[in-house]
């Protein structure tokens, strides 16, 4: 084999005289050469795999065996003096399910949940139609994209306290709409107003997302369909929609988990301990913030596992390929 | 019959909807910054008349809010740094380098990127408060490492693999080593990546808000958002929205002109690693 190191089938191609060597020392000169490769490659991944295993695994691993440790506090009678017992056991699990903690535990699922649904559908409909109304060229194209990132640039805590103060008692959204609606306190509107800004400020993004994949399909597509007198609406729903898929459904996939795990804007736009609006990481993090990381640690692993069927359904059942384009060689 | 007028004017309709959309809120932010205080209830489309005072109480020393400043950049730009230094070499190996296992190891740095803040949060912040790390930099840096490195690294394999095989190949025909191939001739070359990369991973690192609010409770160690969302008032309404659109403006003017410039390359970027 000759020279190319990297990869891609090896090229016919050969220095003059390389081809008088004999086929031995060639074939040892690969291997020496291959070797090489494997011993760069680890020596270059190795920093961010150790990163990585030091600020991903090993929290995950902990958060596993702090959801699984029971503490208990009682007054040591011999003492007198408040002692922490801690043993391993499942009963930050039981706990999630059962009383009041358990009540809490489900609406948060079910906000988590609801956020998710209604607002990666909607996110995912404004997404594709902005997408659609951008994908002709025109002027200005730079400006309207400059336009579009400025949602996604701003971040999450500007943006709940931004449509904090849209959606106060005397804020435009009241003025515009003409009422009075207590938007920030407990209630479905709390659930609204976060729908609402999070759709606002993540739309855009998802249309930018499905832009680029727009951008790929030949004209040449939509020329045959013309000519075979497809109307417009059957266009996009046979051939747009069905060719824009895979960029969709990766573009949908990260929001939908970035959903999953909300925290910023129902935390600041409506505040903690707020049951409207309660998510699973408000939840584990009120229960962390009071130290009680036993059942935080618990919540936290039920949301981990939560986001991962999610994700193993996009990939296997849906069909987004997530890494695949990472791993090809030259096209 | 529709004529191609019609169809003009409903696209400059659409695209005029759109920007009013992406842009309003945004400017109703600025627009209310730009009041008297005392007009802070005016819902006028125009500030009359035009007021700085806002900005004034937002960097009003007991805020604590230039500090709170300069503390987001800390955070931001050495999680930036420390990010990439990693992430060139990976994104290369994983790019162009041919070895086994690349396909796992990438899934798993991608992977690594969907776990939720809060799950790797809640351990740590048990291990910073045993060693003293509560109120650090390095207790806000290393956690905003496990969603900028992945992204850094996503970012930087789609960049590295867009480059021609032939520069390495030339550069081995002249007798580079892989590992000189990489210094000498890919790394000068990469410059542009790296740059957009540093921006992504820079906008992603300044919002970041859970772990900042929660390994700090010193208010000079409190980056800018943790900061803005626990602002009191100077002046007499429950709540100071006012000076906390003023501050919401001065924190997110970086990212918008960055946007502004750079807008080609932040949208290749964000491409680039989702759709390809």
């Amino acid at each position: 084999m000759s020279a190319p190191t990297q990869t891609r089938p090896p090229a016919p191609r050969r220095r003059p005289g390389q081809a008088r060597e004999g086929a031995h020392r060639q074939a040892a000169g690969a291997r020496r050469r291959r070797a090489g490769i494997v011993r760069l490659a680890a020596l270059l991944l190795s920093p961010t795999l150790l990163a990585l295993a030091l600020v991903v695994g090993y929290p995950v691993l902990a958060a596993l065996r702090l959801s699984l440790t029971v503490t208990d506090e009682g007054i040591n009678p011999e003492t007198g003096l408040i002692e922490r017992s801690s043993e391993l056991g499942t009963q930050n699990y039981s706990d999630v399910f059962k009383g009041d903690t358990g009540d809490r535990f489900v609406n948060a699922l079910w906000n988590t949940t609801t956020f998710t649904l209604a607002t990666g559908a909607l996110v995912t409909i404004i997404g594709v139609v902005m997408a659609l109304i951008m994908s002709r060229a025109f002027r200005g194209r730079g400006l309207v994209r400059a336009a579009v990132l400025v949602p996604w640039a701003i971040p999450t805590v500007i943006s709940a306290l931004l449509w904090k103060w849209v959606f106060s008692t005397d804020g435009i959204a009241n003025d515009i709409l003409n009422t009075k609606i207590l938007w920030t306190t407990e209630g479905f509107q709390a659930w609204l107003a976060v729908v609402i800004a999070d759709t606002w400020k993540t739309a855009p993004f998802i249309g930018l997302l499905v832009l680029a994949g727009l951008q790929l399909i030949p004209a040449e597509v939509y020329e045959a369909a013309r000519v075979d007198g497809s109307s417009a609406w059957r266009t996009f729903w046979r051939i747009t929609l069905p060719l824009v898929k895979p960029a969709l459904v990766v573009a949908v996939l990260f929001r939908v988990l970035d959903l999953l795990r909300m925290f910023d804007l129902p935390f600041v736009l409506v505040g903690p301990r707020k049951n409207s609006v309660e998510t699973l990481s408000i939840l584990a993090w009120d229960e962390m913030s009071n130290l009680r990381f036993g059942p935080a640690a618990a919540y936290a692993m039920v949301l981990f596992v939560y986001i991962a069927v999610v994700a193993y359904v996009f990939v296997r059942v849906l069909g987004a390929d997530i890494i695949g384009r990472g791993v090809q060689g030259r096209k | 019959m529709r004529t191609t007028n019609t169809r003009a004017v409903l696209r400059w309709l659409g695209i005029l909807a759109i920007v009013a959309y992406c842009l309003a809120p945004f400017y109703w932010m600025l627009v209310s910054s730009l009041r008297r205080p005392s007009d802070q209830f005016s819902n006028s489309l125009v500030p009359n008349p035009l007021s700085f005072d806002n900005y004034d109480a937002a960097f009003d020393p007991r805020n604590g809010f230039a500090r709170a400043l300069l503390n987001s950049l800390v955070v931001a730009g050495s999680t930036t740094v420390l990010v990439l230094a990693l992430a060139i070499f990976a994104g290369y190996a994983i790019a162009r380098l041919d070895f086994k296992g690349k396909g796992p190891v990438l899934a798993i740095i991608v992977a690594t990127s969907m776990f939720p803040g809060i799950t790797l949060l809640v351990p740590l912040l048990d291990v910073f408060v045993d060693i003293n790390w509560i109120n650090t930099y390095q207790a806000m840096i290393l956690p905003s490492m496990t969603f900028a490195l992945p992204l850094a690294v996503w970012n930087l394999t789609a960049f590295f693999r867009q480059m021609p095989y032939e520069l390495e190949e030339a550069a081995v025909v002249d007798g580079c080593t892989p590992g000189q191939a990489f210094r000498k001739v890919i790394l000068p070359l990469a410059a542009p990546g790296v740059f957009t990369t540093a921006i992504l991973a820079f906008i992603a690192t300044w919002n970041e808000f859970i772990i900042a609010l929660s390994v700090v409770n010193r208010k000079d160690m409190m980056t800018a958002n943790v900061i803005l969302s626990l602002f009191t008032g100077q002046y007499r309404y429950d709540q100071p929205f006012g000076t906390q659109m003023a501050a919401g403006v001065v924190v997110t003017i970086p990212l918008v002109l960055m946007v502004l410039f750079f807008q080609r390359r932040i949208v290749e970027g964000l491409t680039a690693g989702g759709v390809k």
